[in-house]
C-alpha cells in the first residue's frame, strides 16, 4: 500500500555505514556505539483533496541502544506521522517520498510488506496513543499478548497462554494470571497501557515507538507508567522513540530530544543541552510556554484581593450531588459524584478546582450554574439562595453566571456565525437591536484578539484556539459577574494555551469579571488562580493560595499530584540516568 | 442471567400483546365494516342480504361493545384460538400451521443463502486491495437492494425455466423447485447483509485495534479475520435479527410469483377475501417471528461481544 | 492513522494562531448554494449525474407524459399485439396491441403519486412523534417509543397488508398502508437526531447563556438534526416505490386498465413465456428509479457533506 520511494538515497548495506550521510552537527556519532535506528533525509506527504500535503521534510533522527529519545512537537508538527513511518505503518494516502531508515541490516523503506511484518512486533514494538481504543475489545487480553508470540513463531499454541501472562507480569499489570483472562473493558485506562506495553515487548524487541503513550492518562497513573517503561528498558538495552507534545515528559524522560515543527526538525541534541539553551526560536518558544516548566515564568498580574466583608461572589455550602445508578441485585446504588463540597468566590477572583477525571470538579461547577440540580447543600450567589431557582430567578442567574467550555470545537454550533454565536445570548435576553447587537460582538472580538471579519466566519474556518476566543467572547457578552470555566485550555496546544490564560487574565483585570476555573493541570492553575481547591474522588482535600499549595502541600493527595507532574524532576536525577 | 432471560420473555410477551392489539385495532376498528366487507368478499353483486348480515355479526360477535369483543378475542388468542378463516371455515392456526414448513424451507434457505453470500461479498470486497474488483463488488449490493423481488423471480423463471429449462417455474417440487425462489428471496435481503457488514468491516479497519494488531506484524488476512471481522460481525447480526421478519412477509411475493403453497399464498389469498381472523393470524405470527428472532438474537450477543455486560437484573447495558 | 492526517491539516490553523484571519478571503453569506460548485461536484460522479436525470424525467413524465409519448396507454391495435421492442414501439406492444412505453409513461403518473403520499405519511407522522419523543423525554418517550418498537416488530409487509384489507384497494389507500408502515423509522431516526443534538455542548451552552426552550429548538435542535431524517426521506422514496409495486403487483392497486408499475408487471406475467418484454421492460422502469434515488441518497448522506 505504501510505496517506498527511493530517491537518489543509495541503499544502505552493512560496512558502508561511514558513507551514511551527515549526522546533526549538534551530536555525533560515535561508530563504536552505533544507532538502533538512523533516519535521514525522511519525507512523507499525504494526498488528499486540498492536494498534497508534506507532512515531514528531510527529517534527520537517531535513536541509541539503550537510550529514549523524545520527538516534541505540537499537533501538526509531523511527529507522529514520523513514528509511523519507521514501521510503515501511514494510513493509506501517505507517501514515503524520500529518505531512508536504517534499522540493524535494512533499510526500512525498501522491504516488502511480507519482510516487513517480520520486523514489525518482532523486532520494533509499538505503544500506541489511546489504550481505550487500541485493544481489539472482544479479544482476552491474554491472547491478545499472546498473538504476537504466535505470529512471530516465538511459542507454541501450548506454551503461547503461559508466557503471555509471565511478559504482561513483567509489564507491571498486577495478578496477570486473571487479567489475561479478561476482556480490555474490564481493565482500567493504566492497565490497558500496561498490556499494550505488554504488547509491545513480547517478542524482545530492539526498538520501541512509544507514540503520547500517556497523553489520555491521568498525571499520577502517567508517571507510574512512564517510570516502567523507562526501568524495563534500561534492563533490557531497548531503544526508545517516545513521541509526545509534552516538554515536560520529554524533558524527564529522554536523553535526547528533536524538536519539530511543521515537519522540520529545527533543533536535535542532548536533553540538558536543548533545555539548558536552547538554539532556535521555536524552541524557546515552545519552552517559555510549556506549564509544567513555567517555574521561572512571571505570574500573570494578580487583581487585588478580595474586601473581607463584602458579601461573596459565590458561596457554596455543603453542597452534595448523587445519581443513581442501574440497579444491581436489591437495593439501588448511588455515585457521590460531589460530596458535601463548600468554598466560596469572591468579585473578581479566580477559584480553581483542580482534581483527576473523576475527582467531581465538572459535576461541582454545572452546580454552581444550575444545570443540575443539587442533593443536598446551599449555593448562594451574591447573597441569594439559588439552589433551587426557576423560572425567572434562573434566568437572572443565567444572564450574571456564564460558562466556557473545554471543548472549542463541540461548543459552538456548526451552522452559526461567529456574529450569530457571540450575539446569541443578547437576542436570549433582548437586549438591544440587530445593529447595536453586532457592534457590540464587533467589539468583543476586538477585546479577545479577533479581526472583525471573523463575524461571518462559521467555527469550522477557524482554529481551535480562535474557537476558545470566541467562546470567551460569548461568555463576556452580557457583562457577567461570573465566568466557569471547564478546562478551557486542555484541547488547546501548549502556545495557545498560554496565550489563552493571558486572555483570561486580561479580561479580569479589565472587567473585574471571576472566574470558577476548572483544570486537571496543577501547573496551569498555578498561572491563573488567587485560590486553588484540590478535589478528590467528590471531596475538596485541601484549599490554599496556589503559592503556598505548592510549596507546602498539607495532604498526601496534593503532594502526589504535585510529584507527578512532568518536567519537575531536579537536574541531579537526569543526571544519573544519562550517565 | 436466568433472570434476565426472564425479563426479556416477559418483554416479548408484551410486544406480542401489543402487537395483538394494533392489528386489532387495525382490522376490527378501522372504517369499513368488516361483516360486510366479509360477506361482500363471497358474493358476486353487491347485495347483501340484511339478516345474513346480523346473523355474521352475532356469530363473529360484532354486535357486542369493542372492549367486550377484544377481550373475547384476546382470550382465546393467548389460547391459540384465532378463529376460524370465514373463506374456508377452518381454524386459522391450523391454516397456518399447514402452510408454516413450505415457507420455513423457502426462508430458511434464502437466509442461509443471503449470510453467506452477502457476508462473502463484503469480506471480499473490503478486502481485496484490486481497485476495480473492490468497485465492481461494492456496487452489488445498492443493485440488490434496489430490483423488486418479483421482477427478479419472473426474470429468473423467464431465462432458468423457460429458455434454459434448467428448473420447474412453479410449484413445490423439492430441491429443484426451491433454488429459484430462495435466490429470488435473498437478493434484498443478501444485499442488505453485505451493505451492512461491509460498512462496518471498514469502520473496524479503521479502528486503532488494528493499528496495534499491524504493529504486531500480523498479516493482512489475519488482521480482516480475526480482528475485523469479529468486531464487524456485531451490527451484522442485529440487522440479520430484523431481516428475518421481513424474509417471512417476501414470502408473500416471492410465492405468488412462483405459485408455491406456502404462508404467503395463504396471506395473499386472505387479503383478497378480506378474510380478517386469518389476517389478523398472519399479522401476530409476523410479530412472534420478529420477536423470537431477536430474542435469540439478544441472548446471544453477550457471547459475542462480552462489552454486553448481563447481571442480574439489569437490562443489557453497553460498557 | 487518520488522526496524523486531522492534526496535519489543522496544523496551520493551530500554530498560526496569532496570524489574523485574512480579510480578503470572505467566505460569503450564511445560506449562498454555491451552483458551481454542485456543477464540478456532479461531473465528477457520472452515475449520481445520471441517476439526478433519470429522477428528472420521471418526475417530469408524472406530470406531463405528453412529452414522452403521444399514444393513448389505454387503447391499443388488437392487429399489432405481441409485437416486440422496436423503433415504433421501444418497449413492444402488449395483449392488446397496447404501446408498453407509453403505459410505462403514463404509470408514472400514479406509482409516483402513490409514493409521494407514502412518503409523506411516513415523514410526517414519523418525525413528529420522534422529535416529540426525543426533545420532551421522560414518560413521553417511552411511551412513543414503545408504540414504534410495537409497529417495528411487525413485518413492514405484514403491517400493509393488514391495512390494506381495512381499508380496501386503491392507489391512495396503499400508499397510506405503505407509508404508515414506514413510521417507525422515521420516528426512530428523528428521535435519534434530535436526542444527539439535544446533548451536544452547543446546545447546552445556548441554554446556559439564558436561550429559551423554544429558540433552542428552532435555531440549533431542528436544523442540526434535519440532515439525516431528509437523507431517509430520500431513501424511504426508493423503498416506497418498491413496496407500492409490490402491492400493486398482489393486485390490490388501482383495478385494471390503469397502467400502475406493478400491475404492468403482474399483467405481463401471463405472457412470460412468449413475451418477455412485458415484464422485463418495466421492471427495468422501476429498478433503474429505485437506483437512481437510493443513489441520491448516498451522496446526500455522505460524500456532498464531506465534500465541503
Amino acid at each position: 500500500m505504501v510505496q517506498a520511494a527511493m530517491t537518489g538515497t543509495p541503499t544502505n548495506t552493512p560496512g558502508t555505514d561511514d558513507d551514511l550521510s551527515t549526522t546533526p552537527s549538534t551530536e555525533p556519532v560515535h561508530p563504536e556505539q552505533g544507532a538502533a535506528l538512523e533516519i535521514r533525509g525522511l519525507s512523507v506527504s499525504y494526498r488528499t483533496r486540498g492536494g498534497i500535503v508534506r507532512a515531514v521534510r528531510d527529517v534527520d533522527l537517531d535513536v541509541r541502544p539503550g537510550e529514549v529519545t523524545a520527538v516534541v512537537g505540537e499537533s501538526g508538527s509531523g511527529k507522529s506521522t514520523t513514528a509511523h513511518a519507521v514501521t510503515r505503518l501511514l494510513a493509506p494516502n501517505a507517501h514515503i517520498d524520500a529518505g531512508t531508515i536504517r534499522f540493524g541490516r535494512h533499510d526500512l523503506t525498501t522491504l516488502t510488506e511480507a519482510e516487513l511484518r517480520t520486523v514489525r512486533g518482532a523486532r520494533i514494538g509499538l505503544v500506541p496513543q489511546d489504550p481505550s481504543v487500541s485493544l481489539n475489545p472482544v479479544k482476552r487480553v491474554g491472547e491478545q499478548v499472546a498473538e504476537v508470540l504466535r505470529i512471530h513463531g516465538l511459542a507454541t499454541r501450548r506454551s503461547a497462554p503461559a508466557e503471555a501472562i509471565d511478559i504482561l507480569n513483567r509489564a507491571g499489570l498486577p495478578d496477570a494470571a486473571t487479567r489475561a483472562r479478561q476482556y480490555p473493558h474490564e481493565l482500567s485506562g493504566g492497565m490497558r497501557q500496561r498490556a499494550l506495553i505488554a504488547i509491545a515487548l513480547a517478542a524482545g524487541p530492539e526498538l520501541i515507538i512509544a507514540d503520547e503513550p500517556t497523553s489520555a492518562l491521568d498525571v499520577t497513573v502517567q508517571r507510574v507508567i512512564l517510570d516502567h517503561l523507562q526501568r524495563l528498558t534500561e534492563e533490557l538495552g531497548t531503544a526508545i522513540l517516545l513521541v509526545t507534545h509534552d516538554l515536560g515528559v520529554a524533558a524527564d524522560r529522554a536523553q535526547r530530544l528533536v524538536v519539530m515543527s511543521q515537519g522540520q526538525v529545527v533543533e536535535a541534541g542532548p536533553t540538558r543541552d536543548v533545555l539548558a539553551d536552547p538554539q532556535h526560536a521555536y524552541t524557546r518558544r515552545l519552552l517559555a510556554s510549556a506549564p509544567s516548566l513555567a517555574t521561572a515564568r512571571p505570574r500573570t498580574p494578580v487583581a487585588p484581593p478580595a474586601q473581607t466583608g463584602s458579601t461573596p461572589l459565590v458561596e457554596v455550602r455543603g453542597a452534595v450531588k448523587e445519581f443513581r445508578l442501574p440497579r444491581a441485585g436489591g437495593g439501588s446504588r448511588t455515585l457521590r459524584a460531589v460530596d458535601d463540597v463548600s468554598f466560596t468566590l469572591h468579585r473578581g477572583q479566580t477559584l480553581a478546582l483542580v482534581g483527576e477525571s473523576g475527582s467531581g470538579k465538572s459535576t461541582t461547577a454545572r452546580l454552581v450554574l444550575r444545570l443540575t440540580d443539587a442533593t443536598d447543600g446551599h449555593i448562594l450567589f451574591d447573597g441569594e439562595d439559588v439552589t433551587t431557582a426557576r423560572g425567572a430567578q434562573a434566568r437572572h442567574l443565567r444572564r450574571r453566571a456564564q460558562l466556557v467550555y473545554q471543548n472549542p470545537y463541540a461548543s459552538l454550533d456548526p451552522r452559526f456565525s461567529i456574529g450569530e454565536v457571540i450575539t446569541e445570548p443578547l437576542r436570549a435576553f433582548k437586549v438591544g437591536d440587530r445593529a447595536s447587537r453586532l457592534a457590540r460582538a464587533r467589539d468583543l472580538l476586538d477585546r479577545v484578539a479577533l479581526p472583525a471579519s471573523t463575524l461571518e466566519r462559521r467555527p469550522a474556518e477557524l482554529s481551535g484556539g480562535q474557537r476558545q476566543r470566541v467562546a470567551i467572547a460569548r461568555a463576556l457578552a452580557l457583562s457577567p459577574d461570573l465566568v466557569v470555566c471547564d478546562e478551557p485550555v486542555s484541547a488547546l496546544d501548549v502556545s495557545v494555551q498560554a496565550q489563552v490564560l493571558d486572555l483570561l487574565a486580561e479580561l479580569q483585570a479589565d472587567t473585574g469579571v471571576a472566574y470558577l476555573f476548572i483544570s486537571h493541570d496543577l501547573a496551569v492553575v498555578r498561572q491563573i488562580a488567587h485560590q486553588v481547591a484540590v478535589m478528590r474522588a467528590g471531596r475538596i482535600v485541601e484549599t490554599g493560595a496556589p503559592e503556598d499549595l505548592f510549596t507546602h502541600p498539607r495532604h498526601e493527595y496534593t503532594r502526589e499530584l504535585l510529584a507527578a507532574i512532568p518536567g519537575r524532576r531536579d537536574d541531579h536525577d537526569l543526571r544519573t540516568r544519562t550517565a | 442471567m436466568r433472570r434476565y432471560v426472564i425479563k426479556r420473555l416477559a418483554q416479548a410477551v408484551g410486544v406480542l400483546w401489543a402487537a395483538y392489539t394494533v392489528s386489532f385495532l387495525v382490522l376490527d376498528f378501522l372504517p369499513g365494516d368488516p361483516v360486510t366487507a366479509m360477506a361482500g368478499a363471497g358474493m358476486d353483486s353487491g347485495q347483501v342480504d340484511p339478516a345474513q348480515l346480523t346473523a355474521l355479526r352475532h356469530e363473529y360477535g360484532f354486535d357486542k361493545p369493542v372492549l367486550v369483543q377484544y377481550a373475547d378475542y384476546l382470550g382465546k388468542a393467548v389460547r391459540g384460538d384465532f378463529g376460524d378463516s370465514v373463506s374456508t371455515g377452518r381454524p386459522v392456526s391450523s391454516t397456518l400451521a399447514d402452510a408454516l414448513p413450505q415457507t420455513l424451507q423457502l426462508t430458511g434457505a434464502a437466509l442461509l443463502l443471503a449470510v453467506f453470500l452477502g457476508g462473502g461479498l463484503a469480506v471480499l470486497a473490503t478486502y481485496t486491495s484490486r481497485r476495480w474488483l473492490r468497485q465492481l463488488l461494492l456496487s452489488l449490493p445498492p443493485l440488490g437492494v434496489s430490483v423488486p423481488t418479483f421482477w427478479v423471480g419472473l426474470l429468473l423463471v423467464e431465462s432458468f425455466s423457460f429458455r434454459l429449462h434448467w428448473f420447474a417455474a412453479f410449484g413445490n417440487d423439492g430441491l429443484r423447485g426451491l433454488i429459484l425462489p430462495a435466490v429470488t428471496l435473498a437478493v434484498p435481503t443478501g444485499a442488505q447483509v453485505a451493505q451492512v457488514l461491509a460498512k462496518s468491516l471498514l469502520t473496524a479497519l479503521d479502528q486503532a485495534y488494528v493499528e496495534t494488531a499491524r504493529a504486531k506484524g500480523a498479516g493482512r488476512w489475519r488482521i480482516h479475520l480475526r480482528h475485523a471481522l469479529r468486531n464487524a460481525s456485531l451490527p451484522a447480526l442485529t440487522v440479520v435479527g430484523l431481516l428475518v421478519g421481513q424474509l417471512i412477509a417476501g414470502s408473500v411475493v416471492v410465492e405468488t410469483v412462483f405459485s408455491r403453497d406456502g404462508l404467503g399464498r395463504v396471506t395473499a389469498a386472505a387479503v383478497t377475501a378480506q378474510d380478517i381472523p386469518l389476517v389478523q393470524g398472519v399479522v401476530v405470527f409476523g410479530a412472534l417471528i420478529f420477536v423470537v428472532t431477536n430474542l435469540v438474537v439478544d441472548l446471544v450477543y453477550p457471547l459475542l461481544d462480552p462489552r454486553i455486560v448481563v447481571a442480574p437484573g439489569r437490562k443489557a447495558v453497553a460498557v | 492513522m487518520s488522526r496524523d492526517l486531522v492534526d496535519d491539516t489543522a496544523a496551520d490553523a493551530a500554530l498560526g494562531f496569532a496570524r489574523p484571519v485574512e480579510p480578503g478571503s470572505d467566505p460569503g453569506p450564511a445560506h449562498r448554494v454555491d451552483v458551481r460548485r454542485i456543477l464540478r461536484f456532479l461531473v465528477r460522479r457520472p452515475g449520481l449525474l445520471l441517476s439526478v436525470l433519470l429522477v428528472v424525467l420521471v418526475v417530469l413524465a408524472s406530470f406531463w407524459p405528453g412529452l414522452f409519448t403521444s399514444r393513448d396507454p389505454l387503447t391499443g391495435v388488437p392487429s399489432q399485439n405481441f409485437r416486440g421492442p422496436s423503433g415504433a414501439h421501444w418497449f413492444g406492444t402488449d395483449e392488446l396491441g397496447r404501446d408498453v412505453f407509453s403505459r410505462v409513461v403514463h404509470g408514472a403518473q400514479l406509482s409516483l403519486k402513490a409514493t409521494l403520499i407514502a412518503v409523506a405519511v411516513a415523514f410526517v407522522v414519523g418525525s413528529l412523534i420522534g422529535l416529540v419523543a426525543g426533545f420532551v423525554g421522560r414518560w413521553v418517550d417511552d411511551v412513543l417509543m414503545r408504540f414504534v418498537d410495537v409497529l417495528l416488530s411487525i413485518p413492514a409487509l405484514f403491517l400493509s397488508l393488514a391495512l390494506v384489507t381495512a381499508l380496501g384497494y386503491g392507489t391512495v389507500k396503499v400508499a397510506v398502508a405503505v407509508g404508515i408502515a414506514s413510521v417507525a423509522s422515521f420516528a426512530r431516526v428523528t428521535r435519534a437526531e434530535v436526542l444527539r443534538v439535544r446533548q451536544a455542548v452547543f446546545v447546552e451552552a445556548s441554554r446556559a447563556c439564558g436561550t429559551r426552550w423554544y429558540a433552542v429548538l428552532g435555531r440549533h435542535v431542528l436544523p442540526n438534526a434535519a440532515g439525516p431524517v431528509i437523507v431517509l426521506a430520500t431513501l424511504d422514496f426508493g423503498s416506497a416505490i418498491l413496496a407500492v409495486s409490490a402491492l400493486s403487483f398482489l393486485g390490490y392497486g388501482a383495478p385494471p386498465p390503469a397502467p400502475e408499475w406493478g400491475t404492468l408487471i403482474s399483467d405481463g406475467r401471463n405472457y412470460l413465456a412468449n413475451a418477455w418484454w412485458l415484464t422485463a421492460l418495466p421492471g427495468l422502469a422501476i429498478a433503474a428509479t429505485v437506483l437512481a434515488t437510493n443513489r441520491i441518497a448516498r451522496a446526500l448522506d455522505g460524500e456532498w457533506s464531506r465534500q465541503r
